[in-house]
């Protein structure tokens, strides 16, 4: 692992939270409650209905003050994230940070004194290093919340909360379903968070597939199973998550090429029989169309891809809400 | 202390001939009924029946409108609201179980209006206690009850419905 993906801070485990009930930032799934995560998925669930209102909006963070701080390039958690604050009245400021002029330290510490003193009341940090939102979370001032959007390869705890939610709207019983995550797991922040999440809800049998050099060592620890062979993996499964190849965290070669990959991990149709009968199939995108999933099965009738983009406001609104809320030592 | 169902019953009775009084003096045909989550969605419900008006009434749940965010946060449980037919220029019975300080009506009111622009509101209540803090008064009122400060009002129900009073610590 490189330098920059060592944990930057990782002693206060349970940072996310200030009791089972309350929230005070969102930084990682790993030591949340199952009843904290219900209650989010059940609030993004009253939140649904906004989205379909006339007026597409609730007044519920009215005065207060959002900022997404986004270190890294992003396009539906940076727009979702923003929509989600709009939807409940907030103010929101978007901060486009140069990665090339912020590294940690001294000038990070800098971005975030000047944001205070604007008086805002949460920072949204997606940052290319893992661990980055749990030391903001650490330096700044009481009364702001800071929400993970993704950290290198620690964390991606919305992506994965959204992804549950999307899967609860076609599999009520977490305790019955077998989940499959397809790809590259090993520079993956989105599978180890939502491995977390399916573990917590109790999924019995979660399983992770790709080629070896994209598993991490020692997976079979985090409860899951893994396989090498995608037909003997998603065989039977409820869900099926296709991952990306994040080229731009590989530092060698980790696939002979996309070509051969495709044939031996890319979703293509003929796979869809190995699924269960009400089987569907999730990608948290970018999708890359022939290198791991076909564009008939992106845009098939088993896809969710899309009202995964759009379950993503629901949830977000509920994870700024639960944030915000007063906290009792208050 | 309990109503008792025939007692709780002659107010729903009231405020039906009441409405409907009202609905024949001011003229207005195939009103939109809508009760506030839980209690007042009960009463909608047993007018929108009582009236002959098909279906269920609508219902709002004004978790995410009211003003105490701040100091209460937000329940993660909340029934969502079901506002089945559009309501621009339409007349609007808001229906509640109690009217005490005014806020969930002032939050109602809002809600509504993020769902299009009604003609005209009017407030249905089974019960307006003292306390009021907004200038927010009843059309319709079952009873005006005062009460002392550390005492409550709720219905309820669904079936049977019943009015209670009951200490605010309980």
């Amino acid at each position: 692992m490189n330098d920059e993906n060592k944990d930057l801070n990782n002693e206060n485990k349970n940072n996310n939270i200030v009791s089972q009930k309350h929230l005070r930032h969102f930084l990682d799934i790993e030591y949340l409650p199952k009843s904290l995560i219900l209650d989010i998925l059940d609030l993004a669930e009253s939140f649904a209905g906004v989205s379909g209102q006339p007026v597409k909006k609730v007044p519920l963070l009215r005065g207060k003050t959002i900022v997404n701080l986004f270190f890294e390039a992003s396009t539906r958690t940076r727009t979702t994230f923003e929509l989600a604050a709009k939807r409940l009245s907030a103010d929101f400021l978007n901060i486009n940070v140069d990665f090339s002029a912020t590294k940690k330290g001294e000038s990070l510490l800098d971005t975030l004194r000047n944001l205070e003193a604007m008086h805002c009341d949460m920072f949204i940090v997606r940052h290319p290093l893992s661990g980055a939102a749990e030391f903001i979370s650490k330096n700044v001032s009481q009364n702001i919340s800071v929400i993970n959007a993704g950290d290198g390869r620690h964390a991606h705890p919305t992506q994965a909360m959204l992804d549950v939610f999307t899967i609860r709207k076609y599999f009520k019983d977490f305790k019955k379903i077998k989940v499959a995550i397809v790809g590259d797991i090993l520079h993956s922040r989105v599978a180890r968070s939502l491995i977390h999440a399916l573990r917590i809800l109790e999924v019995p049998d979660i399983r992770v597939i790709g080629p070896k050099t994209l598993l991490p060592n020692g997976i079979e620890h985090m409860g899951v199973t893994s396989y090498v062979d995608m037909d003997a993996g998603i065989k039977d499964c409820n869900v099926v998550i296709m991952l990306r190849l994040q080229n731009e965290r590989m530092n060698s070669s980790f696939i002979p090429d996309e070509h051969e990959y495709y044939n031996l991990y890319g979703f293509t149709p003929d796979r869809l029989q190995l699924l269960s009968k009400n089987g569907i199939v999730m990608h948290p995108g970018p999708v890359n169309r022939g290198i791991e999933i076909s564009s008939e099965v992106a845009d098939g009738d088993r896809s969710v891809i899309l009202q995964q983009v759009s379950n993503g406001i629901a949830v977000r609104m509920a994870i700024l809400s639960l944030s915000m809320q007063p906290q009792p030592d208050n | 202390m309990k109503y008792s169902k025939e007692q709780t019953q002659a107010l729903l009775l009231k405020i039906e001939n009441s409405l409907r009084e009202y609905l024949s003096k001011n003229k207005i045909q195939n009103p939109i009924i809508i009760g506030v989550h839980t209690g007042g969605t009960w009463i909608a419900d047993w007018l929108q029946c009582k009236l002959g008006y098909e279906g269920k009434a609508a219902s709002l749940n004004i978790s995410f409108y009211r003003d105490d965010f701040s100091r209460a946060g937000v329940n993660p449980r909340v029934e969502p609201t079901e506002m089945p037919v559009s309501i621009d220029d339409k007349h609007i019975i808001l229906v509640d179980d109690v009217l005490f300080t005014g806020r969930t009506t002032r939050a109602a009111i809002n809600e509504i209006f993020d769902f299009g622009r009604p003609l005209t509101v009017t407030l249905v209540v089974l019960i307006e206690r003292n306390g009021k803090e907004l200038p927010i008064s009843a059309d319709i009122v079952g009873e005006k009850m005062q009460l002392e400060n550390n005492k409550n009002v709720k219905l309820l129900g669904p079936d049977p419905l019943i009015i209670e009073i009951i200490d605010k610590d309980h």
